[in-house]
C-alpha cells in the first residue's frame, strides 16, 4: 500500500468527522500556535535591540579610568589614550574623551544654572549617520571638528532647549557664554524629548573637550568613548584595549590592579540583552511545547478510539492480503496527517496572532521608548515555521505508533467478527 | 496427482477452561482445481474453523495443510497475509465492503496490496465489476447499492486478485431467497468457467446447489461425496441430538 493511497484514506476519514478532526488538532493547533506567536515576538525584540544598537553604533567601547581615585598620580592622560587609538588604525575609527565640564551659561544678562556643559571630541559625531555617539541627530550646522579640539577653539553644539529658550530662535552663529567665555554656536541638535525642560535632555551644550577639562579644573578624563571600526573588530580592540590598560595601571609592586579600569564595548551589553531574551524565549516555548505534548497524547487518544471503531475494516484489509506493516502505515500516516494538518493551522493562527498582537503592543513598545525611526517587526522565520511544521508531523507519527502497532497486531479472524 | 488443497489429519483444539475443545478432530481433506464443494454442517461443527483454517486466517493446533503445493500450516501472520492475497478470495455473509471507500476502490483493494500498478489496478477492477455486471456503478459508495449488488461487488473483489480458491462463507445468508439464488447461479457459474468454489452454509438447500457435499459434525467429517447423493443431506441420526443442540 503506498503512501499517496495511505494519506488519501486519511484525509478522507478527517473530512467524514471534521469536527472531531478538529478537537483533536486543538492542542497541536495552540501548541505550534504558540510557539510561532513567541518566536515571531521575541525575533521583533531583538530586531528592535539590534536597530536602536545600530542607531548608536554597535562598534562602541567605554574605557574607565578612575586611576587611583585621586586623579592624582598613574593616570592615562587624553594624549596617551589617543596615541593608543592612533597606533592601531585597523581596529580603532576614533576615540573621544567625554568630560563633564559643569552647568551653566549665560546668554547677555540671563544665568540659566542648569545647563549641562560636556567636553567631546570631532570622534562624538558619525557623519555616516549624521548623529552622535549618544543617537542626538545633528539637525542644522556641524559638529565640533578636529581642528576645534586641536586649536580649543571656543565653539559648541547645542540642544533644542537652549537655541529655543535661551537664544530665542534660530541658534547659529550666535554665542552663549561658559565660564565667562563667549562660545559661538555652530550645530544644533534635534529635539530628544516631547517637552522642552530646563536641566532636561535638549538643555546641553558640547564643547571641545580640552575646554571643558579647564573649565572643570581636572587633569584627567574618566571616561572614554572609543569606536572600533566595525562589528567583527570590537571583540579584538576590546581585548587590546584591555591590556593596554593593564599594562598602564599597576602598582608599585608591579602588580596590576584591576578596579582602576574597566572597559565594556556595545556589542557586551546587547549580547548580555539577548542572551536574557533567548533564555526567556527558551522557556516560553518549552511551556508551549507542553501543549504540543498534550496534543500528541490527544492524537493518541483518538486514534486508540479510531483503531477501535474500525476493527472490522482492519479485518477485511488484513483478509484481502494486508500485512501488518500495511495497516502499521495507514495509521501512522493518518496520525502524521491529522497533526500536520494541525501544524500549518497552528502555524497560520499563530502567524495572524503575531502581526495582531506586534501591531498593537510593537506600536505602544516603540511610542513609550520614545526613538524615532525604530520599528517593531514581529514576523516568525521561515525555518521556526519548517522546525514546527516538522515538529507536529513528527509528534502525530510518534503518539500514532502505539494505536497503529495495535492496529496491526489485530488478529483477522476476531477482526472480522466485530460488530 | 497434486491437489489444490490438501487438509491432513487437521487439528484444532481450543483450552475452555480445563477442558479441551475439539474444533477439529483429526480433519483429512483434498480439493481439486475447478471443484465447486460445500462444506456443510450446523453451528458448532468446525465448518467455520475449518473455513478459517482454509482460508489462511489461523493455523491448525496439528497437521498440515497443503495449499497449492505449498505448507501454509505453520506460516507466521504476514506470510499468511501474502497466500490470502495471492491465492484466496473471500465472499462474505455480511459483504465486508468498506463502507468509506467507492466499488471500484473496494474492488481495487487485494490488488493494492498485491502492489499492481494504478493503472493496472483500475483495468483489472473494472474487468472484475463487468463479470459481475456493476460496472456502471464504480464509483458509488456501497451504502448506495442494494445487499444483492453490494454481495456482488465483494464476489467481484474476490475475482480481480485472481485468486487460486474462492471462499464463500454464508454468501446468501443477508440475502432475501430471490438474490440469494442469483448469488448461488453467479458461483455456478464462476466454477463452470473454470474457478474452484468452496462454499461454507449451515443450509441444505443451498448446499445442494454445489457439486460436492463435505458434511462436517462435531470436527469430524461424516459425509464427503457427490451431492445429489441422498446421503448428502440425510444426516445420520437425524433430528434428535442436533436439533436439541440447537
Amino acid at each position: 500500500m503506498n503512501f499517496t493511497q495511505a494519506f488519501k484514506l486519511a484525509v478522507t476519514s478527517l473530512r467524514t468527522s471534521k469536527m472531531r478532526a478538529l478537537l483533536t488538532m486543538l492542542g497541536i493547533i495552540i501548541g505550534v500556535g504558540a510557539v510561532i506567536v513567541i518566536i515571531s515576538l521575541g525575533n521583533g525584540l531583538t530586531g528592535m535591540v539590534e536597530q536602536q544598537v545600530e542607531k548608536v553604533g554597535v562598534t562602541q567601547i567605554y574605557a574607565y579610568t578612575w586611576g587611583m581615585g585621586d586623579g592624582s598620580t598613574g593616570n592615562i592622560t587624553p594624549d596617551e589614550m589617543y596615541a593608543f587609538t592612533d597606533s592601531h588604525p585597523e581596529l580603532f575609527d576614533g576615540i573621544t574623551p567625554w568630560v563633564t565640564g559643569g552647568q551653566g551659561v549665560r546668554s547677555g544678562s540671563e544665568e540659566y544654572k542648569k545647563t549641562n556643559i560636556y567636553g567631546v571630541s570631532e570622534a562624538m559625531y558619525r557623519p555616516q549617520t549624521g548623529t552622535t555617539l549618544d543617537g542626538d541627530r545633528l539637525e542644522k550646522g556641524r559638529y565640533l571638528q578636529y581642528v576645534d579640539i586641536a586649536t580649543r577653539n571656543s565653539v559648541c553644539v547645542v540642544g533644542a532647549y537652549v537655541e529655543q529658550v535661551i537664544l530665542g530662535g534660530d541658534a547659529i552663529g550666535r554665542t552663549i557664554a561658559i565660564g565667562g567665555v563667549p562660545y559661538t554656536v555652530v550645530g544644533v541638535l534635534a529635539q530628544e524629548n516631547d517637552t522642552l525642560t530646563e536641566g532636561g535632555g535638549d538643555d546641553q551644550v558640547f564643547i571641545p573637550y580640552p575646554n571643558a577639562m579647564s573649565l572643570s579644573g581636572t587633569g584627567y578624563v574618566s571616561l572614554y568613548q572609543l569606536t572600533a571600526t566595525s562589528r567583527d573588530a570590537v571583540a579584538e580592540a576590546q581585548a587590546l584595549l584591555l591590556a593596554f590598560l593593564q599594562d598602564f595601571y599597576h602598582d608599585e609592586a608591579g602588580e596590576q590592579v584591576y578596579n582602576w579600569y574597566y572597559a565594556q564595548s556595545m556589542l557586551d551589553q546587547v549580547n548580555q540583552i539577548n542572551a536574557l531574551m533567548g533564555i526567556a524565549m527558551a522557556v516560553l516555548v518549552a511551556i508551549a511545547g507542553i501543549s504540543l505534548l498534550v496534543g500528541g497524547i490527544g492524537i493518541m487518544n483518538i486514534m486508540l478510539v479510531s483503531v477501535t471503531e474500525r476493527t472490522r475494516e482492519i479485518g477485511i484489509r488484513k483478509s484481502l492480503g494486508a500485512k501488518q506493516r500495511d495497516i502499521r502505515r495507514q495509521f501512522i500516516i493518518e496520525a502524521g496527517t491529522t497533526s500536520a494538518i494541525g501544524g500549518l493551522l497552528g502555524i497560520a493562527f499563530g502567524c495572524l496572532l503575531a502581526v495582531g498582537i506586534g501591531t498593537i503592543f510593537g506600536g505602544m513598545l516603540v511610542q513609550s521608548m520614545g526613538a524615532s525611526g525604530i520599528t517593531f517587526n514581529a514576523t516568525p522565520t521561515l525555518g521556526a515555521i519548517l522546525v514546527s511544521f516538522g515538529v507536529s508531523v513528527g509528534i502525530g507519527v510518534l503518539f500514532g505508533y502505539l494505536p497503529a502497532n495495535k492496529a496491526a497486531r489485530l488478529n483477522p479472524i476476531d477482526a472480522l467478527r466485530y460488530d | 496427482m497434486e491437489h489444490l488443497i490438501e487438509l491432513r489429519d487437521i487439528y484444532k483444539i481450543y483450552p475452555m477452561g480445563a477442558e479441551e475443545v475439539h474444533a477439529l478432530d483429526g480433519v483429512s481433506l483434498t480439493v481439486d482445481q475447478g471443484e465447486f464443494v460445500a462444506i456443510v454442517g450446523q453451528s458448532g461443527s468446525g465448518k467455520s474453523t475449518a473455513m478459517n483454517i482454509i482460508g489462511c486466517l489461523d493455523v491448525p493446533t496439528s497437521g498440515t495443510y497443503r495449499l497449492g503445493g505449498v505448507d501454509v500450516s505453520t506460516m507466521d501472520d504476514d506470510q499468511q497475509a501474502e497466500i490470502r492475497n495471492k491465492m484466496l478470495g473471500f465472499i462474505f455473509q455480511q459483504y465486508n465492503l468498506i463502507p468509506k471507500l467507492t466499488v471500484q476502490e473496494n474492488v481495487e483493494l487485494p490488488l493494492l496490496y498485491a502492489g499492481v500498478s494504478p493503472e493496472e489496478r483500475r483495468e483489472r477492477a473494472i474487468q472484475s465489476l463487468e463479470r459481475v455486471g456493476l460496472a456502471e456503478k464504480g464509483r458509488n459508495l456501497p451504502s448506495q447499492l442494494s445487499g444483492g449488488q453490494q454481495q456482488r461487488v465483494s464476489i467481484a473483489r474476490a475475482l480481480a486478485g485472481r485468486p487460486s480458491v474462492i471462499l464463500a462463507d454464508e454468501p446468501t445468508g443477508a440475502l432475501d431467497s430471490r438474490t440469494g439464488r442469483e448469488v448461488l447461479s453467479f458461483l455456478q457459474k464462476l466454477n463452470r468457467e473454470g474457478d474452484t468454489v468452496i462454499l461454507i452454509t449451515h443450509d441444505n438447500s443451498i448446499a445442494v446447489k454445489a457439486r460436492r457435499i463435505v458434511r462436517l459434525q462435531d470436527g469430524h467429517i461424516i459425509y464427503d461425496g457427490d451431492a445429489k447423493d441422498p446421503r448428502a443431506v440425510v444426516r445420520p441420526g437425524e433430528n434428535g441430538e442436533e436439533e436439541a443442540e440447537a
